[in-house]
């Protein structure tokens, strides 16, 4: 156990995947190391969900050498399914049958006995707040309690891989922070955790390491502040109540871009404690005083937009002048 | 654990599911037993007397009719319960469940398995409540032996297991429920045309063949010989031949489209 490709949960190199005509994943290489959470992120269309259909051994890929769980996905997928728990997209319940009976489903195909089924089932019903549900049948279940049941089940077995597609996906805002708990708590026990996602803050809040996917290929991987890193368009924003003083300070100050009609100036910076200092060493010394100083680094948006090539639409009623946005300098 | 003791142990698990959906959404089931009981007691009771008469041998009493339509309802009772297979089929795939499965460490065929055997107990189930109703209105088999009635329930299993594997293609091919109930519509239809309701020498000559050949009628007519006594003839071996080729054809199209992944 001391080669690298031993310590990989995932790994993929060059991996293929073409229905017809349509390139979907266009030799992607993945590496995930055990126990961490990788997020695969990209825009719907980009080839997430054929990326973790391939990975979870539903899909075969045309090109790739691919292990998960240190087994072949080409001769050992039996193996592989062994090894991994995958909550697809689609809610994969039982809806005629009752959240319970879904669960002691899950433990007969994992071949528990029927005490350690019952004891496991009730365990997990009681982890993801379903005891009170469990005699209901599946289909009256609200979205978030769905999503709770499913990935329930994905646990019945005790996988160490977990693919999770887009699991927060059509969630209200506090299912999703429940569901970020429920994952955070599932890599603390040391469950490597394989995420795909449209949702930059949901990467960032969750990831060690991200790859971002557009159109097949991976055109940026790393940590979320590495990939921020990326992307210019960190800066500090200077704001004035008095046009007086505002203008006298955008005179002053030359390497700045100017919004007149909120009286605001951005001055370029990553972000960084020394280049703050310089720029309030800057501001004193030019005898500027703003009323308000506001850090801008940049954030996943900007690092997806880039990246992607997409506009990004977000609004942002305080810069109503868009042409001095950091993402049109990158594009 | 052994590939075979693994097969039984996730198909058991399977068919488990099946039954209990059946137990707790038995309507389905019901409706689909209301076919073959109406026709029943449709014919026997309204079109009775007149069919009796227009059977060749047949008297002006229900009672001949009620001999001769009962075989021919028992299987039309087995190609209308498995429409019930095709849609739960169905259902099982336009759901995220079955990819599920599929990425479990279990017996690949088991779903299937799980679904076909469920099927078989759902139409023996059928049948007896079918065969219920019809002793209760009056039938009676003419001196069938022991033997006779064991090959009889032998020839309704297989042709059970046949159009079960034919509806459980359906369901796979189907892309919704409502589409597998429509395109499975023809095992309820195939009966209406078949020897079940007036015998198939009665029809235009040009229809006949049809009538004499598919699948139904040599099952009915080897029914009828068992149950009855009538002429079997070259039935019977027809009615086999049907049934293992409907059962080859239905599992090849059923295993080819399920392995064949996620659409």
């Amino acid at each position: 156990m001391t080669t690298t490709t031993h310590e990989l949960a995932i790994s993929a190199t060059g991996l293929c995947k073409a229905y017809g005509d349509k390139t979907v994943l266009d030799g992607i290489d993945l590496a995930v190391p055990t126990g961490t959470v990788f997020s695969l992120l990209g825009p719907n269309g980009a080839g997430k969900t054929t990326a973790v259909k391939i990975l979870s051994t539903l899909v075969t890929s045309d090109a790739g050498e691919l292990r998960v769980g240190g087994h072949d996905l080409a001769t050992d997928a039996h193996a592989v399914r062994a090894a991994i728990g995958v909550t697809g997209q689609f809610s994969a319940v039982d809806g005629l049958i009752t959240g319970e009976e879904n669960m002691l489903l899950m433990a007969d195909l994992h071949h528990l006995s029927r005490q350690e089924g019952r004891r496991v089932a009730a365990e997990l019903l009681e982890r993801f707040d379903l005891t009170e549900a469990a005699k209901k049948p599946a289909s009256t279940y609200s979205g978030g309690m769905k999503r709770r049941l499913d990935l329930a089940m994905t646990l019945v077995g005790d996988p160490r891989i977990i693919f999770l597609d887009e699991p927060t996906t059509g969630l209200d805002p506090r299912s999703r922070h429940n569901m970020w708990g429920i994952i955070r708590e599932l890599v603390a026990g040391g469950t490597t955790v394989f995420l795909t996602t449209q949702y930059l803050d949901e990467a960032d809040e969750l990831a060690d390491h991200i790859a971002v996917l557009n159109d097949g290929k991976v055109v940026a991987e790393g940590s979320a502040e590495e990939l921020k890193r990326l992307v210019p368009g960190g800066h500090v924003r200077l704001r004035f109540t008095d046009p007086d003083t505002y203008r006298s300070a955008a005179t002053a100050l030359r390497e700045v871009t100017r919004f007149d009609e909120t009286l605001s100036l951005q001055i370029p910076s990553g972000g960084s404690q020394r280049e703050l200092r310089s720029i309030l060493d800057w501001l004193d010394a030019a005898d500027i005083e703003a009323d308000e100083l506001t850090v801008h680094t940049p954030d996943l948006d900007d690092v997806f937009f880039a990246l992607t090539g997409g506009a990004k639409v977000a609004h942002q009623p305080s810069q109503p002048s868009v042409s001095n946005q950091p993402k049109e300098n990158v594009r | 654990m052994s590939t075979l003791s693994l097969a039984v142990r996730d198909s058991s698990t399977m068919l488990r599911r099946n039954l209990l959906h059946v137990r707790r959404y038995p309507s389905m089931t019901l409706n689909l037993l209301l076919t073959p009981i109406m026709l029943l007691l449709l014919f026997v009771y309204v079109f009775g007397n007149v069919m009796s008469a227009g059977i060749g041998g047949g008297g002006a009493d229900r009672s001949d009719y009620i001999a001769y339509l009962v075989p021919g309802l028992l299987v039309m009772t087995i190609g209308s319960t498995v429409i019930g297979a095709a849609i739960s089929v169905s259902m099982d795939m336009t759901e995220g469940l079955i990819a599920r499965f599929r990425t479990m460490a279990v017996y690949r065929g088991s779903v299937l398995i799980g679904h076909v055997v469920g099927s078989v107990l759902q139409v023996l189930a059928s049948l007896v409540l079918v065969g219920a109703v019809a002793v209760a209105i009056g039938f009676r088999s003419t001196d069938a032996t022991v033997l006779e009635w064991l090959a009889a329930i032998g020839l309704l299993v297989l042709f059970a297991l046949a159009l079960t594997w034919i509806a459980v293609g359906m369901g796979m091919a189907s892309p919704n429920p409502e589409a597998a109930s429509n395109m499975a519509t023809p095992l309820i239809l195939l009966p209406l045309i078949s020897s079940a309701f007036t015998p198939a020498d009665t029809m235009p000559g040009w229809f006949r063949p049809i009538a004499e050949y598919q699948p139904f009628t040599p099952t009915i007519e080897t029914l009828r010989g068992l149950l009855l006594g009538t002429g079997i003839g070259n039935n019977w071996w027809i009615a086999l031949a049907w049934c293992v080729g409907l059962t080859v054809l239905g599992y090849h199209w059923s295993t080819s489209q399920f392995n064949r992944g996620l659409k």
